[in-house]
């Protein structure tokens, strides 16, 4: 993946990227652990309709939790996800069923249009509204999925309604990489280097690590945070466009519940709840490896109690970590001050 | 609180309407329930008596606007054209416990000959039936039951044994006879999903069904997701893995869809129970070749032909009785008045453009 293009960053931060690589090299770990044991246990787990399978489950998830680490690296969190997810697909299947001619990309942008009005509510409450963002988006988590229940009512739409199209999309490859995976790739990339190297990426970290801080150093604060919620609701509008055309039936409860997937991603993938570290990529490599549990115990023949279990037992994990690395960073950064 | 004057008032009004119920029953209650009850052990059924026409037949479902509501009411009309009655069709906007109950006063009033209902709660709807059937209306039930003492017959979509039956067999057919088959059910406490499966398994131990062998019973939660990696998780531990059996409409999509679109296909068949709007696209392109589902527009077509034989004194409601209901052939009432619609209807490619829900 973009993991290995990436190199540690420069000599001022190095304590604190060594410790961050470190934690992302222990999902990789974890991924290639699990992948050698199940492939040991059953050799058609690595087979190339299996790889394509995991990547194909992966791309809506990692697409996902590249918008919410954003969200939470700025100490926020965006719980609403889901539910623009659901109303997202719900629009666009509507729109393409009932418009068979449609270009793809129009579904896409739309998809992208709906999910980023849904996320500039969220950003200009949480902003503007001073209400804690778990609050506010746990508030249009209910109003989004309760839009799209007064709309759709108990109807669906299904595959034959689609544009043959729209569903082939969700199967075509381009060079062997399937359309969904490509732009979850995509999505990834560009969400990294948005945030290792340009500045709007620079001041959310900034803004997550210390918020008054970022205030009173002159950051933009509002502006950015409004920018962070945007970009999360657009990646779910986005994903709910590829869940349409992955899953063929969209109901009004499509992506029920799916926010706490994106969120265990984005923990799992070493992104600190408490905001200002963590990576883009790390989030995505948590979706890639809550994605390869699933399969993984559905080849083994677990029972799925485990499934959770094990989920949350990475959670802790992953939170235990976070906890570790800023007691170190806390004592580290004491250690230089008493040099100077 | 602010649902508290709306609260008031219905309540206010239900008082209002069981004091006025009880006020124009008062004296005729105790003969209602006496006719009522004699009435059916009395009056013997006769088996030669023509089925009348002009029968004023009413259909109450639990709310208007839904689309699967519609279909069964969409096969009642159809038969009460067959029967040459006239048709009916009323209902409440919402399904609540007690919005039918002014509706079937309504139809009282309207001297209907038979009204067939989906009840909204088995209780609620209770006194006014047994009202109508004081005034020698006939009280069909489909759908959802009403208590078993306020109503004539009832018509029962399907049994446990039934479906568990029609997945077995649908899975030795799509299996080609025999290897290995799995199925992906709903969450694992599923009640229906779980008789459903009970029955077939037993199924499986009968000696047609000795060369299928049911490798797994996974779960997909009803989520397409979780469903997929299920599906996905089947085929890699089972590579001989010859049919997928579905019991829940969620799990049968998912499956399909994915095989669809897998190297599996035209490998793994995909079977059980599923909608026909759901399922088009897979039928269309081979992956799904045959499936079921109990067939929405027959329970209220078997509804009125079952209420225009009681109200032309063919059968009372008793157990044993015959009659015939048009298309559907002969039924016969089980225990409790209980008409059982029969297997599920199977969906090919062949017939699946001549259904809509």
């Amino acid at each position: 993946m973009t993991a290995t293009s990436l190199e540690a960053p420069p000599s001022k931060r190095f304590s604190l990227g060594g410790l961050l690589k470190t934690r992302e090299l222990g999902i990789v770990l974890a991924l290639t652990l699990l992948v050698a044991y199940t492939a040991i246990d059953n050799s058609r787990f690595l087979s190339g309709q299996s790889i394509r399978d995991n990547l194909l489950n992966t791309a809506i998830l990692a697409v996902m939790a590249t918008g919410q680490a954003i969200v939470v690296i700025t100490r926020n969190i965006d719980l609403s996800v889901g539910s623009v997810l659901g109303i997202s697909a719900f629009a666009v299947a509507t729109l393409m069923s009932n418009n068979q001619d449609l270009p793809m990309i129009v579904a896409l942008l739309a998809g992208l249009a709906i999910g980023a009005v849904a996320g500039l509510v969220n950003g200009v409450l949480v902003r503007y509204g001073k209400v804690p963002a778990l609050v506010v988006t746990l508030g249009t988590l209910y109003i989004y999925r309760g839009i799209t229940y007064s709309w759709a009512g108990g109807s669906q739409v299904n595959a034959d309604e689609l544009p043959r199209h729209f569903l082939t999309f969700a199967n075509d490859s381009i060079l062997g990489v399937p359309w969904l995976v490509l732009i979850a790739l995509v999505v990834i990339a560009a969400g990294s280097v948005m945030m290792r190297n340009y500045r709007i990426g620079r001041e959310l970290y900034a803004i997550g690590s210390s918020p008054p801080a970022a205030e009173l150093a002159g950051i933009k604060v509002a502006r950015n945070l409004l920018t962070a919620f945007v970009l999360s609701g657009a990646l779910a509008g986005l994903a709910g466009v590829l869940y349409a055309a992955r899953f063929g039936t969209v109901d009004a409860a499509a992506g029920n519940g799916m926010e706490l997937n994106v969120v265990a991603a984005v923990v799992v993938g070493g992104v600190a709840v408490f905001g200002g570290s963590g990576s883009v990529w790390g989030a995505a490599l948590g979706a890639l490896l809550l994605t390869v549990i699933g399969s993984a115990l559905a080849v083994l023949d677990i029972n799925q109690f485990w499934q959770q279990a094990i989920v949350g037992a990475l959670i802790i994990l992953a939170i235990c970590a976070d906890r570790l690395v800023a007691v170190r960073i806390a004592r580290s950064l004491r250690k230089r001050d008493a040099h100077v | 609180m602010l649902r508290s004057p709306r609260t008031l008032l219905s309540v206010t009004s239900a008082a209002l309407l069981v004091a006025g119920l009880t006020a124009c029953g008062g004296t005729t209650k105790d003969s209602a329930s006496n006719t009522s009850g004699g009435g059916q052990s009395a009056a013997a059924a006769d088996p030669n008596a023509a089925v009348k026409e002009g029968l004023k037949i009413a259909f109450l479902p639990k709310q208007l606007n839904n689309p699967y509501s519609d279909v069964e009411t969409g096969g009642g009309k159809v038969a009460v054209e067959e029967l040459k009655g006239e048709y009916k069709l009323v209902g409440p906007n919402d399904a609540s416990a007690s919005s039918q109950v002014s509706y079937i006063n309504t139809l009282i009033q309207q001297q209907q000959d038979v009204i067939v209902v989906a009840a909204n709660d088995p209780n609620a709807v209770c006194p006014s039936l047994n009202q109508a059937r004081a005034a020698k209306i006939k009280v069909i039930t489909f759908d959802s039951d009403a208590s078993k003492d306020c109503r004539d017959a009832f018509i029962n979509q399907a049994t446990t044994e039934g479906i568990g039956q029609s997945l077995a067999k649908m899975a030795l057919e799509q299996a080609g006879g025999e290897g290995e088959i799995a199925v992906l059910s709903a969450t694992p406490n599923a009640t229906n999903q779980n008789s459903w499966i009970e029955v077939m398994k037993e199924e499986l131990k009968k000696p047609e069904y000795s060369k299928l062998k049911l490798v797994k019973v996974a779960y997909g939660n009803d989520d397409d997701q979780k469903s997929f990696q299920e599906a996905q998780g089947l085929l890699q531990s089972y590579p001989n893995l010859k049919a997928i059996v579905a019991p829940t409409t969620v799990g049968i999509a998912a499956a399909a869809r994915y095989i669809s679109s897998s190297s599996y296909k035209g490998k793994v068949a995909v079977t059980g129970l599923g909608l026909p709007n759901q399922m088009r696209e897979y039928v269309k392109d081979d992956t799904v070749k045959k499936f079921a589902l109990w067939n929405p527009a027959d329970i209220g077509y078997l509804a009125a032909f079952a209420g225009a034989n009681m109200a032309s004194g063919k059968i009372t409601g008793a157990q044993g009785e015959k009659f015939t209901a048009g298309k559907l052939g002969e039924y016969t009432i089980g225990a409790d008045g209980e008409i059982v619609l029969g297997p599920p209807t199977e969906f090919t490619k062949e017939n699946i453009d001549q259904f809509n829900f």
